[in-house]
């Protein structure tokens, strides 16, 4: 008999699996050529009954269902960054999806899955459990890259995600199976206390495979040949999402596996994908025109700077990165959000040549957008400054010179490239207008929830660090 | 008003801010907005003058404090209070910025909003970096001048605007990006990032592994600094930025944010590491002393008036670094007093520049000549703001030389005879420049219907000239609120330059009487 509060522990995850389902159902009974917007509406609905599910569940510490789910700090940190990143996700999607002519309901039931999926990544303790959760929100990632069916780049980023996603969870899988194979089983907790003994090569090499398979998740070099073309294709509102969902859960599992196991020989490993990550990112970046290219390489950079506080380790370092996470998928989903906007009918405008002059047409959104790359940048009153600065300070507490030194000269790098984007805006003047539309009230929620938490996060980081903090703590008790 | 009393520096900080905010939701009307704006800095500087007022100028130490908490881990503070030297470089750029508003009045026609919104954004980062004590606040502020800047010149600069922006943005973040990790290497082995508990714990030497890694912080805040100074070699930013910015991103440029690097060096490199200071006093003194004479050269030979200006300005803060790293009194104190008088002259300077630029829409000197005959109001004005720059006695540009000099002597004759060069060359190549552009007959008909200032114009000028005359024959008014603090900043220069602090005292008072006082 399982007791009624091991359902509550998994609450946020039925309820965003039951609304997703009514959307799929609901969705026979619009007609073909009506607006599928009631589902969004649902999809809406489920996401902020998942938030009240969340909060509730944060009275209810404590393990379930045969000790594979954990509900604690950790876990609701990630659920309301997982779910307020879906939020303004919905938010941005409803008006896209018209101006794209998609209709299509499973779209919106697809990113609650995927939602479903993140939470679970981020509330199993139990390495089978979390490899189902990754391929939930794998899979239905996967198929919302696709969903510009006219557009062959959509097919192929959707199709290359999904073959090298199944490759690198394979990775992860075989990691997975080798520690079983060392210890016995497949607990995280548990296993913490078996890998106490010397560790044998197969304890290593598990290690080194579950990193190569998040590495792809969290598209850190070298694992991220993927990213630039699956980010071109995708339809931009899910390029917000799969660049800050999955990579925060996936960020998550990482920290899980390599923190509460107490796994050895993971240093080297972070360390040197932390600087190719950051290095690669920004020097490709560099020489991008398209917007969301540009955005995808600065994602991989972005996961390089994680990857130093991982580095710095302890508590520290882990609550620098569960704050990094946070805020970068604060300012980079409202940064998508936008160049969803821009981007047009059939995403036409996304070349950086389309956002010459865009400080006249559109003040407003420029400033906006402005204000996200500032943040990116790494400047302050910015969610990304005090992120960043977190990172470097845990990583030189952490006594990691070298290392910081690297990430430093690279954000100097990076504010070139981003700059390059606000100087389009306000400095060239366009030479082909490209048309912006008005704002709908979906997106400017959307919009506004973004900005709202990156300056928040940016002046008055107090709260959200504490969370973080404590999230750390319990991470690693 | 016991509130205001309390919160004063506060208010002064973020006055600007609050009128930009209200500003994004004015309506298009620039007229308004224009108004607007200058009547949010004039209020800023009444409030600053408030400060000035209610200055202890006996005290030594910093004033007005306010220390809050802010961010509780890591442990930032929020703590804002202010010494004799930041003092005045506050009210100097409260005095500047009202000045900036009435000259952008014509000359930015196009997206006035947001020229202002971001000129208020920017007066608050600037006052901001001279009032925080916390370095982490002090590095927000630093990072915050940054972008209103880069945008003031890519937007409404001239030709190669985008260029000067890039260049002046790159090259300051990459600097400070070292001024950064140094920060938190210091809040990871001392636990604070208040300016004065780091201090201390540096003093009595409680700083974990300080003595292997002094010299590489050192170097990280000086390359942060020497970048602002600008400093030789690394000064090719500022011509760019300079001759592409809008007249008001120049007179702030030089105005106030030269004085941030400078203000951080005395601050930041000499108050946290005066040993390491002293030791690379001897090659900073030679990079200084290259400025102020290739700084000098180079203007000598500029087609372009307002790249001259800008050269001149790599020359006098040459100065200025050679005052400070001369550790004594007189040195210092000259220091501070020229970043102020270089501030109201090479201010003015930029702002006579951007009137004629106006009318003409040309920095080319080839193309003036004979200003004097058809403008002998701006000619006026021009000659006696550039003879205040020359540093000539009775104007404030002298007082600042003539106490670097004093204490570059002091420091070592070598040094002050070098950098004595240096005014040598600012008089040629100030009056060659004031002889090809205003004497002479008009060589260019285009010259020769040139209305003179406009009372607009002219209301901008007199405050500039009436400082650069009061500065000139009163020092002491500025002196003896710069003076106590920066005895006290000196307090850890030991070795032996403490003992001639009252010669100096007493030569600064003899200087005074003869300059007027």
């Amino acid at each position: 008999m399982i007791p009624t509060v091991d359902y509550i522990r998994i609450l946020p995850e039925i309820v965003l699996s039951i609304f997703g389902m009514v959307a799929m159902m609901v969705d026979p009974l619009i007609r073909s050529h009506d607006s599928k917007k009631p589902l969004g509406i649902i999809a809406l609905l489920g996401v902020l009954a998942g938030l009240a599910a969340t909060a509730i569940q944060s009275r209810y510490y404590g393990d379930a269902f045969f000790n594979t789910v954990r509900v604690d700090a950790f876990s609701i940190f990630f659920h309301f960054v997982v779910l307020l990143i879906t939020l303004v996700v919905l938010l941005s999607s409803f008006d896209y999806l018209e101006v794209q002519r998609i209709k299509a309901g499973e779209y919106y039931a697809l990113m609650l899955f995927a939602a479903v999926g993140m939470m679970l990544m981020s509330s199993a303790i139990e390495l089978v459990l979390i490899f189902i959760a990754l391929e939930i929100s794998s899979i239905s990632t996967y198929v919302l890259a696709g969903f510009r069916r006219q557009a062959a780049e959509s097919a192929e980023s959707s199709l290359k995600y999904f073959l090298l996603g199944s490759f690198a969870t394979a990775f992860f899988l075989y990691g997975v199976a080798m520690v079983f194979g060392a210890t016995g089983t497949t607990n995280v907790y548990r296993i913490a206390q078996l890998l106490n003994t010397p560790h044998s090569v197969v304890v290593y090499l598990a290690v080194a495979l579950m990193f190569v398979g998040l590495g792809f998740k969290i598209a850190s070099a070298p694992f991220h040949v993927w990213t630039p073309d699956v980010y071109e294709g995708a339809p931009a509102p899910v390029v917000g999402f799969m660049s800050t969902g999955p990579k925060a859960a996936a960020f998550a599992v990482l920290l899980r596996v390599l923190f509460a196991t107490g796994a050895p020989g993971w240093f080297w490993l972070v360390w040197v994908s932390a600087v190719l990550s950051m290095t690669i990112g920004n020097l490709c970046a560099l020489v991008q025109d398209n917007v969301k290219r540009l955005l995808a390489y600065s994602s991989i950079a972005h996961a390089g700077y994680l990857l130093v506080a991982f580095a710095a380790a302890e508590t520290t370092g882990i609550s620098a990165a569960i704050f990094y996470a946070a805020s970068y998928a604060a300012m980079n989903v409202g940064a998508f959000a936008i160049v969803a906007h821009l981007a047009g009918k059939g995403e036409r405008y996304v070349s950086l040549e389309d956002y010459a002059g865009l400080g006249r047409r559109s003040p407003l959104l420029a400033a906006t957008l402005t204000i996200f790359l500032i943040s990116l940048i790494g400047i302050p009153i910015t969610g990304g400054f005090f992120a960043k600065f977190y990172v470097f300070s845990a990583a030189l507490q952490s006594n990691l010179v070298g290392l910081t030194i690297i990430g430093v000269v690279n954000s100097a790098i990076a504010a070139y490239y981003y700059l390059r984007v606000i100087v389009y805006m306000y400095m060239r003047d366009e030479r082909v207008e490209a048309p912006v539309a008005s704002v709908p009230a979906g997106l400017g929620a959307a919009i506004a929830i973004s900005l709202i938490a990156t300056i928040y996060l940016g002046v008055m980081p107090n709260q959200v660090l504490a969370g973080a903090i404590r999230a750390a703590q319990d991470l690693i008790k | 008003m016991n509130y205001i009393n309390h919160n004063i520096i506060t208010i002064v900080t973020f006055l600007p801010l609050a009128g930009g905010l209200l500003l994004l939701f004015f309506p298009r009307r620039d007229r308004d907005i224009r108004w607007f704006a200058l009547g949010v800095s004039l209020v800023t500087l009444l409030a600053s003058l408030h400060l000035a007022w209610h200055f202890d100028h006996a005290v030594a130490g910093f004033q007005f404090e306010q220390n809050l908490p802010w961010i509780s881990h890591p442990v930032i503070r929020y703590h804002l209070a202010m010494d004799g030297i930041s003092l005045w470089l506050v009210v100097l750029t409260t005095f500047l910025t009202p000045l900036c508003v009435l000259i952008s009045w014509r000359s930015i026609h196009e997206r006035v909003k947001e020229f202002f919104i971001l000129m208020l954004l920017l007066e608050t980062a600037m006052i901001g970096v001279f009032v925080a004590l916390d370095l982490f606040l002090f590095y927000f502020f630093w990072e915050a001048t940054l972008i209103p800047m880069a945008l003031i010149i890519g937007i409404w600069g001239h030709g190669r605007r985008i260029y000067a922006a890039v260049k002046f943005f790159l090259y300051t973040m990459i600097g400070s990006a070292f001024m950064l990790a140094a920060i938190i290497w210091l809040y990871a082995n001392t636990g604070s990032f208040d300016f004065v508990v780091i201090r201390h714990a540096i003093q009595t030497s409680q700083v974990p592994d300080f003595d292997s890694a002094a010299k590489w912080l050192f170097l990280s805040f000086f390359l942060a600094f020497a970048v602002k100074v600008p400093l030789f070699p690394l000064h090719t930013w500022l011509p760019d930025a300079h001759v592409e910015a809008p007249t008001a991103g120049s007179v702030l440029l030089a105005g106030v944010m030269l004085k941030m690097g400078t203000y951080g060096l005395l601050r930041f490199n000499l108050g946290l590491f005066p040993d390491e200071s002293q030791r690379n006093a001897p090659w900073i003194i030679v990079l200084a002393l290259i400025s102020i004479i290739s700084g000098a050269l180079v203007a000598m030979v500029q087609p372009n008036v307002k790249r001259l200006v800008a050269y001149t300005s790599v020359s006098h803060l040459g100065f200025v670094v050679l005052g400070i790293f001369s550790f004594n009194q007189i040195g210092v104190d000259g220091a501070v007093y020229q970043m102020l008088s270089h501030g109201v002259s090479t201010g003015a300077l930029f702002m006579l520049l951007g009137m004629i630029y106006d009318r003409r829409h040309t920095y080319e000197i080839s193309d003036y000549g004979g200003l004097a005959t058809p403008m002998p109001v701006y000619a006026t004005f021009f000659a006696f703001i550039m003879l205040s720059s020359i540093g000539l006695p009775l104007l404030n540009g002298f007082i600042g030389e003539f106490l670097v000099l004093s204490g570059a002597f002091q420091a070592r004759q070598v040094y002050g005879i070098v950098a004595a060069t240096g005014v040598i060359w600012s008089a040629c190549y100030l009056l060659w420049m004031y002889q090809r552009l205003f004497y002479g007959p008009v060589t260019n008909p285009a010259n020769k219907n040139l209305t003179d200032l406009d009372a607009r114009e002219r209301v901008s000028m007199w405050p500039l000239a009436i400082a650069a005359l009061v500065m000139g024959v009163a020092p002491n008014l500025w002196l003896h609120f710069i003076d106590p603090s920066v005895a006290y900043a000196l307090t850890q220069f030991s070795n032996g330059l403490r003992a001639c602090a009252p010669a100096s005292v007493h030569f600064a008072q003899a200087l005074m009487q003869v300059s007027g006082r």
